[in-house]
């Protein structure tokens, strides 16, 4: 039996499908304008990986910002319960889950069952999202996705004072304009990130184990950063972080269908 | 001998002349990256438009986020007490003042005496200060002051549901895809603003009489939609509210000088 989870978020949009209980192809993309043409594409393209087709999905499962318009969705999910879902599912000694989404953040506590009891979100200040790292990527003229690498190479990462989006793009340009090195300033970036990240986790209090999910997960400068924030050392999945909401409702999918039949 | 007060802003530097009884002239230009430059060649403007030299001033006090950098100034004060002593100098029957900066926000409650009794300010989040406009301004193509002029044309005004200046920023861009009228993103951003900036002043709490202070004073757009907020009207003061810290400065310095003869009489 096969099924399927499709996570619209608002940058990118993510399918995964499964057969039985493994994950037999998976598709990233960025987000088009809208999000039904996103969810489309890339559910198209993962089943095109999959050698299959719509009508070979027993249910589908919707997530992410844009899961209200997913027209293939058998059902919708939310984001937190997908993310805790599928980190719990890879790793069984996770209990925490923080995920960082292109404009959210979120850190989600779970019990022995992989269910939510307690939760944390912040989509009111973009300073505390991946927003923040996107915003300083345009300013700085480089890739988002090479902002890990060039960290790595930090020496001393400079402190951000300001937490301001707007604020702190002006001060990264200054910054950049009296020659300041590179590695440092996007170490200084998440350094500042991690910070705010990791106050809205010591909200909920820390459990043990944490893992990271959402793609500003796949930076391992940001990573280090939070780990380093936290004081703890995280879970890291060999999973993509990025496909852990469609996994989630891929697995919320098969539960279902399994239910139907 | 008349005094002057200079104030170096983050958008704009300003300066007053001011002789025992008016303001004698002002001059207002935008900021360079250099305080220092951005000080001597507004004074030189506002001398040169009142007939003076320097050496006409008896004492000059410097405010703003770049005071501590202006070489000719004998006294470095800060903005809010500056706006404060400004405001209550012109409309002694205030007690409130909201002075909306480039870059920030405060709210100050005076006595009848032009003391200061509290103030609260925003530098950290830039919605609810001028940066939130630029910013605007700049995504419609338009200049800051057509924000207020434009605003007055709209029928629908949009309601922005982010506080946040990035998110908000976003929302804007979808209305444009959409091609909702300038005039009514105007008048949207000109209330969210509004709505931003009430909320720190109620806060401080209220009392009347109010004034707005700070080139965003000049938006009618956000000037009344802050007198819906806040149910009060708002004094609309005789100087330009641009220069309010500015003119503070200058009555500051008077007194200054005044003090300094007061002593030397005594003597």
């Amino acid at each position: 039996m096969y099924v399927a989870g499709c996570d619209v978020g608002s940058l990118s949009a993510k399918a995964v499908i499964m057969k039985d209980g493994d994950v037999l192809a998976s598709h990233v993309i960025f987000a088009k304008p809208e999000p039904e043409e996103s969810a489309r594409e890339v559910m198209g393209k993962a089943l095109e990986k999959a050698g299959l087709t719509m009508k070979d999905i027993a249910y589908c499962v919707g997530t992410g910002y844009g899961r209200d318009s997913i027209g293939f969705a058998d059902a919708v999910e939310s984001e937190i319960v997908c993310h805790g879902k599928a980190a719990q599912w890879l790793m069984p000694e996770v209990h925490m889950v923080i995920d960082i989404g292109g404009q959210d953040a979120k850190a989600i506590r779970l019990d022995d069952t992989g269910t939510v009891i307690r939760f944390a979100y912040n989509d009111r200040c973009a300073s505390g999202t991946g927003r923040f790292l996107e915003v300083m990527a345009g300013a700085m003229d480089i890739r988002l996705e090479d902002m890990g690498d060039i960290s790595l190479s930090a020496t001393n990462p400079l402190s951000i004072s300001n937490q301001c989006v707007v604020f702190a793009e002006t001060e990264i340009i200054s910054l950049i304009n009296a020659g300041k090195n590179l590695a440092d300033i996007v170490g200084g970036l998440h350094k500042s990130l991690a910070h705010r990240v990791a106050a809205l986790a010591r909200g909920i209090e820390l459990d043990h184990e944490i893992t990271m999910t959402g793609g500003v997960a796949k930076n391992a400068g940001m990573f280090a950063a939070l780990e380093e924030a936290l004081g703890v050392k995280l879970s890291k999945m060999e999973t993509d972080p990025q496909i852990i909401g469609a996994l989630g409702a891929a697995l919320i999918a098969r539960r279902a269908a399994e239910k139907d039949g | 001998m008349m005094s002057a007060g200079c104030d170096v802003g983050s958008l704009t530097t300003k300066a007053v002349i001011l002789n025992n009884t008016r303001v004698m002239s002002h001059a207002l230009i935008p900021s360079s990256f250099n305080p220092e430059k951005s000080a001597a060649e507004v004074m030189a403007l506002a001398l040169n438009a009142a007939g003076l030299t320097m050496k006409d001033i008896g004492f000059c006090v410097g405010t703003g986020y770049g005071r501590e950098k202006i070489p000719f100034v004998g006294k470095a004060v800060s903005e809010i007490a500056c706006h404060a002593k400004g405001a209550h100098w012109l409309l002694p029957s205030i007690r409130t003042i909201i002075d909306i900066g480039g870059q920030d926000c405060k709210a100050i409650r005076i006595d009848e005496k032009g003391n200061i009794v509290r103030f609260i300010t925003n530098d950290k989040c830039a919605s609810g200060t001028g940066r939130f406009l630029e910013v605007m301004a700049k995504l419609l193509g338009l200049e800051l002051e057509e924000l207020g002029t434009l605003s007055g044309q709209s029928r629908n005004p949009i309601t922005l549901a982010a506080t946040c200046t990035a998110w908000a920023q976003a929302e804007v861009i979808v209305h444009l895809n959409s091609n909702t009228p300038k005039a009514d993103l105007a008048a949207g951003i000109n209330q969210a603003m509004a709505a931003r900036v009430a909320i720190l002043a109620k806060s401080v709490g209220v009392e009347k009489d109010v004034c707005m202070t700070g080139g965003v004073a000049k938006n009618a757009g956000v000037l009344d939609a802050m007198e819906k907020h806040l149910g009060v009207p708002m004094r609309r003061l005789r100087v330009d509210p641009q220069v309010m810290g500015a003119l503070g400065a200058a009555v500051l310095a008077k007194e200054k000088m005044e003090g300094a003869s007061h002593v030397r009489s005594r003597l």
